[in-house]
């Protein structure tokens, strides 16, 4: 289960994977798939075949063998039969927002984390979102909100929604989420919701249309944020969160990654003769493995940032549901701005 | 569907609570708690806090005769200064003026004078501004940057803020970064996604940036789960930060303390070591909060004094973070100790302390099912054996990560995790957050950013069926 309603939901050392669990099939990193473990099914890929048969009644975390060669490309990683392998891991909204299929631009762990911690969100918390996309949001809200809380989530596109509500039925989050089909620009948010939301979030294309609604759903204090790609529309947004806003902050967050090899670096000394003399006491570093490295190199751990990086996402604005005058005040200057 | 749910988060502050106070718009930021006897220094001038119980948080209040009193809806100053409206076309410069202090006819005698005869803050800046020669030459920019300053002295406000995970990390790193490791709001955040802290965790964590991260997992938690936090050698290191979390008593009472080596004999024996068993006598062991200074380097954590750290076996304390270094002093007045919380439930009195040894049952549980996740913040320490102690303690394929403030540590304990193939999905990152100031034809990044919040190891544990298989 991928948020657990109840204690025992959760995976731990003792749970083992069985027929109906959907396991995160990595292969590396930058590679994994989400499966649903069936008696009879089978996962082919260029590390093999693999049945599911054989992973019932595994910890979650094993590495599995396949059962033949892989199919096509995969040569190096299955050299021969039943030499590839892959780990299968418990899902989580983090893996989950890597594997999900794109029907939509989605939200990444740096937005999706920034969110949830400036939205406040702590379990029991109602919050609403619109528009849903492929999920990948809603699916860490949920977390932030189980095992009491709602998120109520809507987009305006039938397919989207019944998709998003598909994948929710699947990682059990049903009762956690509600998806429905409005149009939340055109219309705002649902009347029954007025008042009762401790956040909202959005990722529309105008997103200021939305924000009068908004300004009524939210519970004083309440934290909106608004994600949108391009700075004109956070210039709109901004503005028309100024009348019943108040803590209006912009940012961008952005991840850089690091690579880490170990390797060894040339000695490089002025005085060349230097090297070719006694080897210096802390030059005679031997390898882990029993491998002896050439005398004159030192050999370390070194890290350096990753030269390919996403260089930009959006912008998140954050803003506060302003306590100032009665709430009816607040809702006549927020319906009428 | 089910009916929704009833509201967790409070509103409104009550008798007890802690609150964090911004004072003229983050010149001050300072936690207190709203016992009858609590005050706040403004200016020359020592207020009571009462008038805060029973506020919405997210309030403004201003500096009366009486002490503080609620702004009325109009007093709200504009947000971002001035940036209502449209976007105003400047036409003046300030080519023409000179700074020469003799544009202020109003002398200090006479605000003096105004002050006595009851004067409020906002007529004294009004004030200065009718008798300041050059304000109508300045730009609107300049303006209300004259204007934004004489208020904050004449007329200081004081908002009301909820603390949350978002406000005491943004707080701590703000006013005393060193003390939290300097770990940056952002980087908090995405530790606790990266170690899928959830409802029903059991969440191992190491911290050592004064229990942020403790708290921040309890707050996450919402009154399920537990938080284990795990210390080195004999003594646990302090944990005060998480009293300035609102928790509730059940969240309080799920952050358990204790020591590694004994998490780590359980690991490795069949039953509790009788080392444990002992130390648990009767479950509730105030581990105090006496930082491991003789057996730890913690350099990040030197400012912390001899007397802050006694705070922590006392009562609940009234931190202000605003003073020169971290000036926590103790209130030593009475303290209610079971107030509720706007939506009724209780928040933890001060007999109900976190940190207690957790109980052979509990520690048997978590020997048998593992740890859902791991999170390590030990800014001041080597953490390549450290995670290597660690991560056996936890349920296959459960998420970690470790914070640092330095790249080298982390390397070289993902190298090590590499060779030992204990975990995948292995990763280092940096974040990197930019605030923007978004207003009519003056949106730009903030001139000012923080450019460093700290670096992130994450991954998976994985499941090797015994050490010395070869696969
Ligand atoms: C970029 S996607 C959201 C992605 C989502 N945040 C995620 O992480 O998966 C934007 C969605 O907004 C929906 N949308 C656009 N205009 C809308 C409107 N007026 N009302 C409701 N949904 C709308 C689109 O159908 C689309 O699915």
């Amino acid at each position: 289960m991928m948020v657990p309603l109840d204690p025992s939901d959760k995976p731990t050392s003792q749970r083992r994977i069985a027929v109906g669990d959907t396991v995160v099939v990595y292969e590396r990193h930058d590679s994994m798939r989400a499966v649903t473990v069936t008696a009879d099914g089978v996962l082919q890929n260029r590390f093999g075949v693999f049945r599911h048969a054989d992973w019932l009644g595994r910890h979650f975390g094993s590495k599995v063998f396949s059962s033949a060669g892989g199919g096509g490309g995969g040569g190096k990683f299955a050299r021969k039969a039943g030499g590839g392998f892959v780990h299968l891991l418990a899902p989580t909204p983090e893996l989950w927002t890597l594997v999900l299929s794109h029907r939509t631009q989605i939200l990444y762990i740096a937005d999706i984390s920034l969110v949830v911690a400036y939205l406040e969100l702590v379990p029991g918390c109602v919050v609403l979102e619109s528009g849903t996309g492929s999920g990948s949001l809603t699916t860490s809200l949920a977390r932030a909100v189980a095992p009491q809380g709602r998120v109520y989530t809507f987009d305006f596109h039938d397919q989207r929604a019944a998709s998003a509500r598909e994948d929710f039925e699947k990682n059990g989050l049903s009762s956690l989420i509600t998806v429905a089909v409005r149009d939340i620009q055109g219309e705002g948010f649902p009347d029954e919701h007025s008042g009762a939301a401790d956040a909202v979030f959005l990722d529309l294309p105008q997103p200021w249309l939305a924000i009068p609604s908004t300004g009524t759903m939210l519970r004083q204090d309440g934290v909106l944020c608004s994600f949108s790609p391009c700075i004109e529309q956070v210039q709109r947004a901004c503005e028309a969160m100024r009348s019943c806003f108040t803590d209006i902050r912009t940012f961008e967050i952005l991840l850089r990654t690091y690579d880490v090899h170990e390797g060894a670096l040339k000695s490089a000394t002025a005085n060349e003769a230097a090297n070719l003399g006694s080897v210096p006491e802390k030059k005679r570093k031997i390898r882990t493995g029993g491998e002896a490295f050439d005398s004159t190199q030192t050999s370390s751990v070194m890290a350096r940032p990753c030269s390919t990086a996403r260089g930009h996402t959006g912008y998140l604005t954050f803003a506060r549901r302003s306590v100032h005058g009665s709430q009816a005040v607040a809702n006549e200057c927020c319906s009428t701005s | 569907m089910a009916p929704p749910p009833t509201p967790v988060i409070p509103r409104e502050a009550w008798e007890g609570c802690s609150v964090l106070l911004d004072i003229n718009d983050g010149d001050r930021l300072a936690f207190f708690r709203l016992t009858p006897g609590a005050t706040v220094k403004i200016g020359d001038k020592s207020c009571s806090l009462q008038p805060l119980v029973g506020r919405p948080f997210g309030s403004l209040f201003r500096v009366g005769p009486a002490g503080l009193v609620p702004c009325a809806a109009a007093e709200a100053p504009a947000q971002d200064d001035g940036a209502n409206g449209q976007a105003q076309v400047e036409t003046r410069d300030n080519r023409s003026l000179v700074d020469n202090n003799t544009a202020q006819t109003l002398s200090s005698e006479d605000i003096e004078a105004m002050k006595r005869e009851g004067a409020s803050g906002d007529a004294i800046v009004e004030a200065l501004i009718a008798n300041s020669s050059t304000f109508g030459n300045k730009t609107v920019f300049s303006q209300e940057k004259y204007k934004l300053k004489k208020q904050k002295k004449y007329a200081p406000k004081v908002l009301l803020r909820r603390p949350s995970t978002r406000s005491i990390c943004e707080t701590y790193f703000k006013k005393y970064p060193a003390r939290i490791g300097f770990m940056r709001v952002d980087t908090l955040s995405l530790m606790l996604s990266m170690a899928n802290v959830g409802a029903y965790s059991d969440v191992l964590v190491v911290d050592m940036v004064g229990g942020l991260v403790a708290g921040a997992v309890a707050e996450r938690l919402g009154g399920t789960g537990y938080v284990c936090s795990t210390y080195l050698g004999s003594a646990s290191s302090s944990i005060d930060i998480i009293r300035m979390y609102n928790l509730s008593g059940d969240m309080t009472s799920r952050i358990f303390q204790a020591r590694l080596s004994d998490l780590c004999s359980l690991q490795n024996s069949g039953d509790a070591p009788s080392a444990i068993l002992d130390s648990i006598q009767g479950e509730v062991v105030e581990s105090g909060a006496v930082p491991d200074e003789s057996t730890l380097a913690q350099p990040v954590d030197t400012a912390m004094s001899d007397e802050n750290v006694q705070s922590a076996a006392a009562q609940p304390i009234d931190i202000e973070v605003a003073e020169p270094a971290m000036d926590e002093h103790l209130n030593r007045g009475d303290n209610s100790s079971d107030c509720k919380g706007s939506n009724g439930t209780s928040i933890a009195p001060k007999s109900l302390r976190a940190g207690k040894a957790p109980s052979p049952g509990r520690m048997k549980y978590w020997k048998e099912h593992g740890f859902s996740s791991l999170i390590v913040a030990a800014p001041g320490h080597e953490v390549e054996s450290l995670v290597a102690d660690l991560l056996p303690l936890l349920s296959y394929s459960a998420p970690f990560a470790i914070y640092h403030q330095h790249l080298q540590p982390l390397a070289t304990c993902m190298h090590s995790l590499q060779v030992s193939k204990m975990a995948i999905g292995l990763q280092i990152i940096e974040p990197w957050l930019r605030e923007y100031q978004v207003l009519p034809s003056r949106t730009h990044p903030h001139m000012q950013m923080n450019a460093f919040g700290g670096y992130i190891l994450s991954g998976i544990r994985i499941h090797s069926p015994d050490p010395c298989n070869g696969e």
